[in-house]
């Protein structure tokens, strides 16, 4: 066990510097001045002189090749140091650290809602294969894969918004509001635009995992001995379900960041993923950096994680066997 | 399973005619859109914001111009940019994936590590994160899709070229001396078409949601040209005043990529029946 939490880290070191070497080069060699803010006039009325843009130059990290560039980058991120920002010279850290809690209570409550919602759905529709309740649960799964989030997001607030008048339609607090209960109100729609695809790949995931279980011989076995239905599924089929349930949410961490900045978009929640749209429209290259490698290290520690907690489930993965599906 | 007998049992399947049929009208409409008598990206300001009338079917937009013809026309950009994007990851996919699966040892670990890391990104944060530096055209949008997608493909392709370089005939090519390229080439991407259509199938399907939600979020193509995702971006804008114009490019998107996802799942099904339950 040790040796494979070892090599995961290892594996997840390499990942994590080439990604950070690739979007570094990226922005290294687009065409263009970073610091286009300060010198298109069409951006800023202010001309400034040779002198100040070299200091600004400098006070960024803009100087030298592109090793050097990033070495420096690096280092200093390595030290806590993620830079300033671009656009508002305001250390990218705080400005981030400022957001995260609010894209990581959307994402958080969306996984838990997808969990909860799909184990009884995919036990009901594995149970009940190819019958008229098995037909509905994965027709409907089918909607929510194929189904745009952000579209999703429109319709809801039409109907549950502006019609029923029921929520609100953006942000996350009711100006000079501070309590929880308007947070959540604010959060229930994006919360649940968010959990929608997740939900229906889970489904469909426990879905034929229930069916393979149920034609194992112990439930046969525990069905002739004359154990009532629900207790076999309850007992024996649920608990082989829900190991797989953690590769899955650790191989679904992705659609969750991307997916958690498209509903912010949508519901204008103040997270990430509206910090990381404005950046880039800005072309705040430090912020971009910042948050793409963070949101790079949330999942790795997310598929990360999902691995070690499988190994200790499963103890065939502890004697050193996770290499058969590489 | 022989083609004549996949054939069959994918005819006999409902859901299977059903979404083929779908799909061939959408492209159908896209291909027939200048049959509609009003310009997509003409503003017409004495008829804007119109509901439902037997003039315009599904109404206009904010600038008069007809909500059923831009739909039929964001359709040409969302199915050329899905379609353009699936072609380049299944060509790229089936490459690296036969190579890598044929030629085993040193050359598929590289591979495969590199698949792993595209694999351990979240894609569609990079693809906005990287167009911010790269010029918005259709071009660098396929190419970008792509550039994130083809790893699926290769994926499944590699698996599979795994199990067919062990079978008979492509031993016997090999001892007669034929070459490791003309083998890939004749032997093993031939036999590769089922899985290689399934992974294009579901291909498409991603990359048609991607391209909308990337159009939306305003990094896809550019105005005055219509696709799904960037009309509904304007249309987010008059939702309470006109919310027929966020439905039908919505329901557009949902049809086409639930089409291809079905395709996909229904011919992975008869490819594999270990898989119907």
């Amino acid at each position: 066990m040790k040796k494979f939490i070892v090599n995961r880290l290892a594996q997840m070191l390499i990942v994590f510097i080439t990604v950070s070497i690739f979007s570094f080069s990226i922005i290294y060699f687009s065409p263009g001045d970073p610091l286009y803010l300060y010198t298109s006039p069409a951006k800023s009325s202010y001309k400034m002189t040779d002198e100040q843009m070299d200091a600004m130059r400098e006070e960024l990290g803009l100087n030298g090749n592109v090793i050097e560039r990033y070495l420096n980058w690096a280092g200093n991120m390595l030290k806590g140091d993620w830079g300033m920002s671009v656009s508002n010279h305001q250390p990218v850290k705080d400005q981030i650290m400022d957001k995260l809690p609010n894209t990581i209570g959307l994402m958080g409550a969306a996984l838990v809602l997808s969990v909860l919602a799909a184990i009884p759905l995919g036990l009901l529709a594995g149970y009940y294969k190819n019958r008229w309740i098995d037909n509905i649960i994965s027709g409907i799964s089918y909607l929510g894969i194929s189904l745009p989030a952000f579209w999703f997001g429109i319709m809801m607030i039409i109907v549950f918004s502006l019609h029923l008048g029921l929520f609100p339609s953006a942000g996350m607090r009711t100006v000079g509001v501070t309590s929880a209960a308007d947070v959540i109100r604010h959060a229930i729609l994006p919360v649940i635009v968010l959990s929608v695809n997740n939900t229906a790949v889970f489904v469909r995931y426990i879905r034929s995992n229930t069916i393979e279980q149920m034609e194992e011989e112990y439930v046969t076995t525990a069905v002739s001995k004359g154990v009532p239905r629900v207790q076999v599924m309850k007992n024996h089929v649920l608990k082989n379900c829900l190991l797989p349930i953690i590769t899955m949410v650790g191989m679904n961490f992705g659609t969750l960041i991307t997916g958690s900045f498209i509903v912010e978009s949508v519901f204008g929640w103040p997270g990430l993923g509206t910090l990381c749209m404005s950046a880039v429209n800005s072309r705040d290259y430090t912020m971009i950096m910042g948050i793409t490698m963070l949101a790079c290290t949330v999942l790795l520690i997310g598929n990360f994680l999902a691995d070690v907690l499988y190994g200790f489930a499963d103890p065939r993965i502890k004697q050193g066997k996770e290499k058969s599906n590489g | 399973m022989d083609k004549k007998a996949m054939k069959k049992v994918f005819l006999s399947n409902k859901m299977a005619v059903v979404c083929t049929i779908l799909v061939l009208l959408i492209v159908l409409a896209a291909i027939l859109a200048p049959l509609s008598p009003y310009d997509p990206d003409a503003s017409n300001v004495a008829e804007k914001m119109q509901g439902i009338s037997s003039k315009h079917l599904l109404g206009t937009d904010d600038i008069g111009r007809d909500t059923l013809t831009r739909t039929i026309y964001g359709g040409r950009v969302s199915l050329i940019v899905g379609f353009a994007s699936m072609c380049v990851a299944v060509i790229v996919g089936t490459f690296i994936g036969t190579i890598s699966g044929y030629m085993g040892g040193m050359v598929d670990v590289i591979l495969m590590r590199i698949v792993d890391i595209f694999m351990s990104v979240p894609s569609l944060l990079f693809i906005i994160a990287i167009y911010a530096f790269l010029p918005r055209n259709m071009f660098s949008l396929v190419g970008m899709l792509a550039f994130f997608s083809w790893t699926k493909v290769a994926r499944v392709v590699r698996a599979q070229t795994l199990t067919l370089k062990e079978r008979d005939f492509i031993i016997a090519a090999k001892s007669l001396g034929v070459s490791r390229g003309t083998i890939i080439r004749t032997h093993i991407i031939p036999n590769l078409m089922p899985q290689i259509i399934v992974s294009a199938s579901l291909s498409i399907a991603n990359a048609i949601l991607d391209e909308s939600a990337l159009s939306f979020l305003g990094y896809g193509v550019q105005l005055p040209m219509a696709s799904w995702g960037s009309m509904l971006q304007t249309a987010q804008k008059f939702i309470l005043h006109n919310p027929i114009m966020a439905v039908a490019p919505g329901v557009m998107i949902l049809a086409t990529v639930l089409c291809f996802n079905v395709l996909g799942d229904i011919l992975q099904q008869i490819l594999d029946p270990k898989l119907i339950k």
